[in-house]
């Protein structure tokens, strides 16, 4: 295991709105240089979880630490160039290029007086590592769904984030660009950066996942590594329905969901 | 140079030829021979025309640079200062002032209208809380321009005498007729002031295109962002409605007009949407001036007549957009 002391730390977090228990008690160690996928059926918590480590929700007990500090002690540009969040909801309101877009994820590093030339290199790196570089100058709103969700994975990779928070970047992607959309997050995670990726498919947990993370009804089921978390009986007790694990002929698990159990 | 500074470049040349010819135009011709001289219709250009010329550029700065925040902070192409309730408290503090005839006074208009502008904004603030929700914030700026347009007609109908009825009948319309310096040293700072705080708003308006979360996890202080804009709005609206009356659209109709010229960046969109206000108003009033009517067209009324079937076809556009 990495040291602790780069690592992110959920701490015993608990949220409730309106009288529903969101989050109870969740704790996890998130290691840099690694995926984690978050599973579980809706409601489960996931994007609340998500939300809470991105400083979006403040939690009503718990603590979230970036190595063994308090993130309710840093400030919040400090914050901003250490986390990177991309939300599910992808809105880009104005009819801005393609660059522009990337460009804002400097913002939490720009000084007063415009760019520098490290901007202008994170920006360029964010948008070959995405493989966006061709459309820089199209405005972002006339790009087809697997290409504004690089766009905007390139925004936030912009920030040159120690962690990534996704919350269902794959969602609306065609099987290719959801392949494409996992080895671009194993590519930044091999370059050191700690990602923490919600997702609804299994399929795409075990493909990409050093840890995966089960959550349901707030609480964990399990944490660890995908070949001993997403196993038949967790993912029964989880989302409540029999599966089928096997293997590809080229080694690669795949979880097929057959059947759902009468609770 | 950039395309945004060489398009800011123009836009300022444009204005300087507009100051020219609002000084020139009138129902009187003075005629260049004379300028500078000791002729008696020198004096009309210094102390008539030219106060005038540059309240028009100070008030059509600050309702530009206004709409441009708004629509930035708001992320609604559609938003204008006049339509979240800023006008329209400006304008009810301004006829309350008139109602009880302390118009005498040369401060106490301006202050009753920024205090009206200022109250809004506070309501504003107040109904929609630290939710900042969109929905929320338009609904609540709605609701706070139809009080305080119920109240102002409350006061019209309320009002003494024929004479106060009209006076705010007139003042409700809007003009830059017969303004002094007066006027332009009431307007001039409090809109400067107002656009300081919105030009420290240009990146954090950048960021919102990502959306409230995104925007606030590059680190974006909302509250101070929603203070700023507050602070910032009903400054340069207050002003505006205090020595120019009610002029809608301008706030409206700039932004959309320069977006496309700086690439749709809020930020960028701030210093020319500030002097395509000016741009517009100089223009605008030196039109209304020269018209051969009997009695001069108001400048809010000539605003309103360009503004709604501007903002038609802008809804058309959009509609075709969501289509």
């Amino acid at each position: 295991m990495t040291a602790p002391a780069r690592s992110l730390v959920a701490q015993a977090l608990s949220l409730t709105l309106d009288g529903a228990v969101i989050l109870d008690a969740v704790s996890a160690t998130f290691a840099p240089g690694q995926v984690t996928a978050v599973l579980g059926p809706n409601g489960a918590g996931k994007s609340t979880l998500l939300a809470c480590l991105a400083g979006l929700r403040r939690p009503d007990a718990g603590d979230v630490l970036l190595g063994s500090v308090s993130r309710t002690t840093l400030d919040r540009r400090d914050l901003a160039r250490r986390i990177g969040f991309l939300p599910q909801t992808a809105d880009v309101h104005w009819d801005i290029d393609v660059q522009t877009l990337v460009a804002l994820g400097r913002f939490p590093h720009r000084g007063r007086w415009g760019e520098t030339a490290a901007d202008h290199a994170a920006v360029a790196q964010a948008m070959a590592t995405t493989d966006v570089t061709r459309f820089a100058h199209r405005c972002v709103n006339t790009l087809s769904g697997g290409e504004r969700a690089r766009v905007l994975l390139a925004r936030v990779l912009a920030g040159e984030p120690h962690w990534l928070l996704a919350d269902e970047p794959l969602a609306n992607l065609d099987p290719a660009h959801q392949l494409d959309g996992l080895d671009c997050l194993r590519g930044v995670a091999a370059a050191g950066a700690g990602i923490v990726v919600v997702l609804h498919d299994l399929n795409h947990a075990a493909r990409v996942a050093d840890r995966v993370l089960l959550l349901r009804n707030g609480r964990v089921i399990a944490h660890g590594p995908p070949d001993s978390v997403l196993t038949e009986d967790l993912i029964a007790e989880t989302y409540g329905v029999a599966t089928h694990i096997g293997t590809t002929p080229a080694g690669q698990r795949f979880i097929l969901p057959v059947a759902r159990h009468r609770r | 140079m950039s395309r945004i500074t060489r398009f800011n470049l123009l836009l300022a040349i444009g204005i300087v030829l507009a100051l020219l010819v609002s000084l020139a135009v009138g129902k009187v011709s003075v005629p260049w021979a004379i300028w500078g001289g000791a002729d008696p219709r020198w004096l009309i250009i210094t102390e008539l025309r030219l106060p005038r010329t540059v309240l028009a550029a100070v008030v059509g700065a600050g309702l530009g640079l206004s709409g441009a925040a708004m629509q930035g902070y708001l992320r609604n192409p559609l938003a204008d200062p006049g339509l979240f309730g800023v006008s329209s408290g400006a304008a009810l503090g301004a006829v309350i002032s008139l109602y009880f005839g302390y118009a005498a006074s040369a401060w106490l208009l301006p202050l009753c209208a920024l205090t009206g502008a200022a109250g809004a904004m506070a309501l504003l603030a107040l109904l929609v809380g630290r939710s900042a929700s969109l929905i929320l914030f338009t609904l609540a700026g709605v609701i706070l321009s139809s009080v305080a347009g119920s109240l102002t007609a409350l006061a019209i109908s309320l009002a003494p005498t024929p004479f106060v009825t009209s006076q705010i009948v007139t003042w409700l319309m809007g003009a830059l007729t017969d303004r002094s310096w007066g006027d332009v040293w009431i307007a001039l700072p409090i809109i400067a002031a107002g656009a300081a705080l919105l030009a420290m708003t240009g990146r954090a308006l950048d960021a919102l295109t990502l959306g409230e979360n995104a925007a606030r996890t590059l680190g974006v202080d909302p509250l101070r962002l929603r203070v700023l804009i507050v602070l910032g709005v009903g400054l340069c609206v207050g002003a505006s409605v205090a020595t120019a009356g009610v002029i809608g659209f301008v706030g409206l109709m700039v932004p959309h007009v320069v977006r496309p010229f700086v690439g749709h960046r809020p930020s960028a969109l701030l210093l020319p949407s500030a002097l395509g206000g000016a741009l517009l108003l100089l223009l605008a009033d030196s039109v209304v001036r020269g018209l051969p009517t009997v009695s001069e067209l108001r400048l809010g009324i000539a605003m309103a007549m360009l503004g709604g079937p501007f903002f038609l076809v802008l809804l058309l556009k959009m509609r075709r957009g969501l289509a």
